[in-house]
């Protein structure tokens, strides 16, 4: 793990306090793109800040991740209107085609993968989001084709 | 008056100290509002909103735990509405919990079915969200606590708890909305976070989504009693209740009660995890009597009688001097008190002594030299509002958990904190100086920071005029002592010196805290007159919050010196050689005090190994692994013509003796324990002893009247009676005063509160007395064979000879092993990483344990606890002794680490 980009941030922000706690988390995972254990253990042993206090931090808010997130966020919808018209079957050829399960990321750090409760376009079920770009009236076949779009 | 509030609560008049709340104001007045996250050691949140109240004259309901009570205050707290509303609170936590009061531990004692009953909360008004049991969390493989999600209705008690009181931060709320759950950082396994096993959160926790592990199926609220005893093992005294299931005769688990003298229902891992000793199958359950070297069981009788014969015969053989009694700083005071007098009356001899020798014996001499009462001066209570804490050579978090708590609260009052300390500990590394000066250098420390109040004339010129005697030889002593010197003899910045010197001084007030770090070298007593020095010279002694505090190690050390179990004294410190005490004794024993000088215990393994000593009656101690050498102490002890071993548990001693005897624990036993506030408070009996054990008072009786001095008593209680009748410092205190709390010593009489700190105007010897002392290196110094500096001491998790604490699953999961410390340019100029195994080697012993590689202590230190059996740390420790109380010098000798 590369120590020194988080050593940067917390000169820059030095002296760093319980009070800086969530501009320091954000900051680190602008820099590591997500919150590593380790760089988080170190920062705690530096800052006296504890890891319980970073841990119920970064749970609460939807924003910070602990797990390495992949360049492309693919967002399956599970929500009732979805799931009438066809939506689990969408979410089964996406986890099908990347190989991996509802929460994780590729290993080549492409794609992460969630599935969530509405995406609010239900007159398009089922749907799906890659990044900020909508996907209505889906069929699984088409997973593979929209997918190429992201390298 | 202005600082009371006058307020109506459901139309009573009701009076409380301002700054409290609604809620304290009516739990107080005895109006019960239920409260399920309120805890009164907690600053409140109001989560649960079970304690809304109607004030007149506002809009809406107010939670009472969070709102200030005010002058003129009208509050209901039981109308309709806040009713209805409750019951939908309830309501709603039910359909988080998961309902299982049928086989639930907590049943009966669960503030949610309480609430829920009282309310008759519906559990269908709301579908039923609690998450799936049974799924992993960060107790899983925990073997002292399991948290259960589906029980927890997210109060967070636990999690505030262990920020608040315990700081020690191993938990947090993961998640948000309905997923919310405990864990620890990164949902790591509770022992590998910050976790120090203290049960705060269990205990706090008002379901059973946290619990003892090893108490669960072992018996619910009906099954168990409480009995409200003190703690066995620290000096600090915690008043806990053991829960008894009486149909299993088992102590199943261990709580306190908030509001409780001295820990306000706060436990150490020890006192909370480490009673299964009690129940082990270890423990002695019969008599053993040694037959053609082995041994063989006996009933009570023969051994009595072998005990009577075997000391009696040696007594009028060679004379006093040839036997010796071995009392125990973990016994009652009850059974100090008869140890001593079956020393002086049967054994008609003065040799006896207990394990104060082995700690804070210096304690007892040199402030009795300095102030005339060897003892800590300031009660536990006071340590919150001390503006300056000043720690050399203690550790509290380890060593005294719950002082620790206290000082932890001075802190977050702002109260400024210096340690010196050769190693990081807890305290040191959040100290505002830390001054990590060389083992064995305390003294050039003390001399040179009072040099330099003295040069500057920071110190208390109308305390030092006034109150202490000698001044002029002591501060001539002083001048060789500059702040430079010291820097470089104890390695530390004269600046550091200087500041902790002015910062100590300038407090208001100071108060200075120390421990074995301190005593157990060769100029113990001298180090502890010099910390009388630098609290005389400043003036920061005899005040409230300020003074001179030794912290007792074991549960009973101050008591087992206050009952005279010690050769020059009988018990309230009376002198033997004083003819009054010598007059008052016999008429009250009907024989004269023995009149030979007698020994300490190190005197009598020296005298076993000279032949001197033929015989040796020891209650409690394992000599051979507390003592210092210990191959060295084996071979005298193997000397003896006639070893008598009485314990609970067959000791290494024990394996040597003719005779065992099977001693009942303080679980099984009545009596009294005094802490190291001086405050002697009850322990009671909650199981019956194993086997044919029995409580050592009855067993010194029985020895005693066997050996000609006849002693019966009906209950501890008589003995205590007896003691406090002859020693005037403890005449007041009864079994009857002390039930409920427990009363601190001097108490002459029976309307005397007890003393809450001493030498208040006077000392009790008229004037303090300054002490010329100069530094002396200790008696073994680092050289070319052996490099390095090797302490000893103890950790939080187990006490002395691990022989109890390490029964507990609980604590041998989280500390089983012996380990070194050291420092990482040692480690890297050895070629050794952390968690190698290495030989720590000294010119008396050698063991091999796991190197703890890391910045603790200096280049060129050594630390070790000495906990662990098979890698006995005695084994390395030199029998070199302090000059005057004959106390061994635990904290320096001169070792080397090698790769095996
Ligand atoms: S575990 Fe107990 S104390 Fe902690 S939040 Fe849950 S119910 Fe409250
Ligand atoms: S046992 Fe004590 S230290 Fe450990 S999590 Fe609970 S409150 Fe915190
Ligand atoms: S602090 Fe001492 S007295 Fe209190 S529970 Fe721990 S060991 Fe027992
Ligand atoms: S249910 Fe899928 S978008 Fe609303
Ligand atoms: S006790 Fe007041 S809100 Fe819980």
């Amino acid at each position: 793990m590369d120590w020194a980009p988080a050593q940067r941030i917390l000169q820059q922000m030095s002296p760093v306090g319980e009070s800086d706690l969530i501009p320091l988390l954000q900051n680190l995972q602008d820099t590591y793109g997500y919150l590593p254990a380790e760089v988080l253990t170190e920062v705690s042993r530096q800052t006296g800040i504890p890891t319980s206090r970073m841990y119920g931090v970064i749970t609460f808010y939807a924003q910070f991740s602990m797990k390495p997130r992949g360049r492309h966020t693919i967002r399956c919808c599970r929500g009732t209107a979805c799931h009438v018209r066809g939506g689990q079957s969408v979410a089964d050829a996406v986890g099908r085609v990347l190989g991996i399960a509802d929460g994780e990321t590729t290993q080549d750090g492409r794609f992460t993968f969630e599935t969530v409760a509405c995406l609010g376009t239900c007159f398009l079920a089922p749907v799906m989001m890659v990044d900020n770009d909508y996907f209505g009236l889906l069929r699984p076949e088409k997973v593979n084709s929209i997918l190429d779009a992201y390298p | 008056m202005a600082d009371q509030v006058l307020l109506t609560i459901d139309e009573r008049r009701v009076t409380v100290a301002a700054g409290s709340t609604i809620l304290e104001a009516a739990l107080g007045a005895g109006i019960d509002i239920p409260h399920l996250c309120h805890d009164p050691r907690l600053v409140p949140t109001g989560a649960c909103r079970l304690c809304i109240v109607e004030v007149e004259g506002e809009r809406g309901l107010q939670t009472s735990c969070s709102r200030q009570a005010a002058n003129g205050m009208i509050v209901r707290t039981n109308t309709p509405a806040v009713r209805a509303l409750r019951r939908t609170a309830l309501s709603l936590l039910l359909s988080e919990h998961r309902i299982t009061c049928t086989t639930c531990d907590k049943d009966g004692d669960c503030l949610l079915q309480d609430y829920a009953y009282e309310y008759q909360a519906d559990e269908s008004l709301f579908p039923n969200v609690s998450p799936r049991p049974g799924q992993p969390n960060y107790t899983t493989g925990n073997a002292a606590i399991e948290y259960d999600p589906s029980k927890c209705v997210r109060c967070q008690r636990c999690v505030r708890f262990c920020s608040e009181v315990q700081m020690a931060e191993a938990l947090t709320l993961r998640g948000r909305g309905t997923q919310v759950e405990v864990t620890t950082g990164f949902d790591v396994e509770l022992n590998n976070s910050t976790c120090e096993l203290c049960g705060g959160c269990v205990n706090t926790c008002p379901t059973s989504a946290l619990y003892d592990r090893p108490a669960k199926g072992l018996g619910r609220r009906r099954d168990l009693v409480k009995v409200r005893t003190t703690c066995s093992y620290c000096g600090v005294g915690c008043q806990m209740d053991l829960n008894v299931n009486r149909k299993l005769n088992r102590v199943v688990r261990v709580t306190s009660e908030p509001g409780c003298l001295p820990n306000d229902g706060n436990l150490c891992v020890k006192g909370k995890y480490a009673t299964d000793f009690i129940s082990d199958r270890e423990r002695l359950t019969k008599p053993l009597l040694r037959v053609d070297g082995s041994f063989r069981e006996v009933s009570w009788d023969e051994a009595i009688q072998a005990v009577a014969k075997g000391l009696t015969a040696l007594r009028d053989q060679y004379g006093p001097d040839a036997i010796a009694f071995q009392s125990c700083s973990r016994c009652p005071n009850e059974e100090n008190y008869l140890m001593q007098k079956l020393a002086r009356m049967a054994g008609r001899t003065n040799n006896i002594d207990q394990c104060a020798t082995t700690c804070h014996a210096p304690t007892v001499a040199g402030l009795a030299s300095s102030f005339g009462s060897g003892a800590m001066t300031n009660s536990i209570a006071e340590i919150k509002n001390v503006q300056t804490l000043f720690l050399i050579g203690a550790n509290p978090t380890d060593a005294h958990p719950i002082v620790g708590l206290e000082m932890k609260k001075a802190r977050r009052k702002g109260a400024r904190l210096i340690v010196c300390d050769p190693r990081e500990t807890w305290m040191a590394s959040r100290a505002d100086i830390h001054i990590k000066h060389r083992p064995g250098t305390d003294n050039m420390l003390i001399n040179a920071m009072m040099n330099h109040l003295v040069a500057t004339g920071r110190f208390d010129r109308r305390f030092v005029a006034e109150r202490c005697e000698d001044f002029d030889a002591f501060r001539a002593n002083l001048e060789a002592y500059p702040l430079d010197l010291a820097a470089r003899v104890c390695g530390v910045d004269a600046d550091l010196i200087r500041k902790a010197a002015e910062w100590y001084a300038e407090g208001t007030p100071s108060s200075i805290f120390y421990t074995l770090g301190i005593t157990e070298h060769t100029c113990g007593t001298e180090n502890v007159q010099n910390l009388a020095n630098l609290a005389m010279l400043c003036g920061q002694i005899g005040k409230e919050s300020s003074g001179v505090n030794p912290l007792r190690g074991q549960n009973n050390v101050q008591g087992s010196c206050d009952m005279g179990a010690m050769p020059a004294h009988v018990s309230g410190y009376q002198k033997v050689a004083d003819p009054a005490v010598q007059q008052k004794f016999l008429a009250a024993w009907g024989l004269p005090l023995p009149t030979n000088r007698g020994g300490r215990i190190t005197d009598f393994i020296e005298q076993a190994g000279a032949g001197v000593l033929k015989g040796l009656y020891c209650m409690g101690e394992d000599l051979i692994r507390s003592e210092p050498n210990s191959t060295k102490v084996a071979e005298h002890l193997s000397k003896l013509q006639f070893l008598v071993c009485q314990d609970i548990f067959m000791t290494e001693t024990a394996k040597l003796a003719h005779v065992v005897l099977p001693a009942a624990c303080f679980a099984e036993k009545d009596g009294t324990f005094t802490n190291t506030e001086r405050r002697v408070q009850r322990i009671r009996k909650a199981v019956e002893p194993p086997g044919e054990a029995r409580p050592d008072w009855q067993i010194l009786c029985d020895v005693a009247t066997a050996m000609g001095y006849p002693m019966s008593y009906a209950h501890p209680g008589e003995i205590w009676d007896e003691m406090a009748r002859l020693s005037p410092s403890l005449a007041g205190i009864s079994y009857e005063r002390i039930d409920k709390v427990g009363l601190s010593w001097p108490c002459p009489s029976k309307d005397h509160p007890g003393t809450q700190f001493l030498h208040k105007g006077s000392f009790p010897r008229g004037k303090g007395l300054f002490h010329v002392i100069r530094h002396r290196p200790p008696a073994e110094e680092p050289d070319k064979d052996y490099p390095l500096i090797l302490s000893t001491g103890r950790t939080l998790y187990n006490y002395n000879v691990g022989n109890m604490t390490l029964k507990s699953p609980a604590i041998s999961q989280k500390q089983s092993q012996n380990f070194v410390e050291m420092h990482q340019e040692d480690a890297a100029r050895l070629g050794i990483q952390d968690g190698d195994m290495v030989r720590v080697v000294t010119r008396r012993g050698a063991v091999t344990v796991a190197a703890r590689v890391a910045c603790k202590v200096n280049p060129g230190a050594l630390w070790m606890p000495f906990h662990f059996a098979e890698t006995s740390t005695n084994l390395l420790t030199n029998d070199a002794f302090d000059n005057i109380t004959r106390t061994a010098e635990y904290k320096c000798c001169a070792a080397a680490i090698q790769k095996p």
